[in-house]
């Protein structure tokens, strides 16, 4: 990743941070855009998972890692703690892969 | 600190400091897996440093890696980072009240808008408690935040063959417990479902990053969206 790729992601995060307080007594934000760009977030979120997990390169990414995730998954429905369910994640795509399963 | 220790423990009560503490620990956890899971994949140490204090978004941060070490361009891994942190923009709206007037307290201010501390300054409503609130949260999470991605970071450069430990897995997971939340509402769910297999169908045609972006076309099934913000936001236990 670019030093100049984060220079910009970096200067425009701070630009949405900054209007805030420096504009607040001018300009108001319509509440149709805020829930759009909250949609936004979860929309982009959810494919960077579906990706994320069942990609790799332009092809499918193998079994092990989408069951890792999916055992994530199941157990922040479940409400278990953050660390839990990472580590448990991790350990079942490393298990499948242990016993042979790509 | 900004504000003396007596005046502090009057106004934010245990409860609030407990609850900051938790999600502080939250996050350096997530801290942690960006260091160890960027560095691991193949970025160079001082790429999820520089990020972690400069961008300071974790979503942002997951995502604009995520895009790079799948083999996509610095443009789109940037393009969906900036739209991950446009819901920064009614955050600062939100809390511009707590930064104070001072030029140099909204400069430092700014930086600390998060999702995180948005949502716990939004629990308060007389001005000096949400003032303290903002800050102390704020302060502590950018602390915890970076110190973890550095210990993160350190690891991930240990542990060389990832896949054997099914760090790959981490990633993702990472995103979808952050995710969860937001999608108990059933537009944004709706929304976010098709994006993703419109993501996931295209991309084995277009540049890596692309697919991404594309899910945004999920977003004409949003229908009618949520009533609050507070109900769609994503990562407000967790970053």
């Amino acid at each position: 990743m670019p030093l100049l790729a984060i220079a910009v992601l970096a200067a425009g995060t701070y630009a949405f941070r900054l209007a805030g307080p420096v504009f607040r007594n001018r300009v108001r934000i319509p509440d149709r855009l805020q829930r759009l760009l909250s949609v936004a977030t979860a929309v982009l979120l959810t494919a960077l998972v579906a990706t994320a997990a069942l990609t790799q390169g332009h092809g499918f990414a193998g079994w092990a890692r989408p069951a890792g995730v999916l055992v994530g998954g199941v157990l922040a429905l479940r409400r278990a703690p953050f660390p839990v369910v990472i580590v448990a994640a991790a350990a079942t795509t490393a298990g499948l892969r242990l016993a042979g399963i790509a | 600190m900004l504000v003396d220790m007596r005046s502090f423990w009057r106004t934010l009560d245990r409860g609030s400091l407990r609850d900051i503490a938790l999600v502080c620990l939250a996050d350096a956890i997530v801290g942690a897996s960006f260091g160890a899971i960027t560095v691991s994949g193949g970025l160079r140490p001082w790429v999820p440093i520089t990020m972690s204090v400069f961008v300071f978004a974790g979503g942002a941060q997951f995502a604009a890696a995520g895009v790079v070490l799948a083999g996509g361009s610095p443009a789109a891994a940037v393009l969906a980072g900036l739209i991950l942190n446009a819901r920064l923009l009614p955050y600062g709206f939100t809390v511009a009240d707590t930064v104070g007037g001072r030029w140099w307290t909204r400069l430092l201010g700014a930086q600390l808008i998060t999702d995180e501390s948005v949502a716990f300054t939004m629990r308060q409503h007389e001005p000096g408690r949400r003032h303290i609130t903002f800050w102390t949260c704020g302060l502590a999470l950018f602390g915890c935040w970076n110190v973890a991605v550095v210990l993160g970071v350190l690891a991930g450069a240990v542990l060389r063959n990832t896949g054997s430990f099914g760090l790959d897995a981490a990633f993702p997971t990472v995103l979808l417990a952050l995710v969860l939340p937001s999608l108990a509402h059933r537009g944004t769910r709706h929304a976010a479902l098709a994006g993703a297999i419109l993501a996931v169908a295209a991309t084995p045609f277009l540049p890596a990053g692309v697919p991404v972006l594309l899910a945004l076309g999920g977003l004409v099934l949003a229908g009618r969206p949520a009533a609050t913000v507070a109900d769609t936001n994503p990562a407000l236990e967790v970053r």
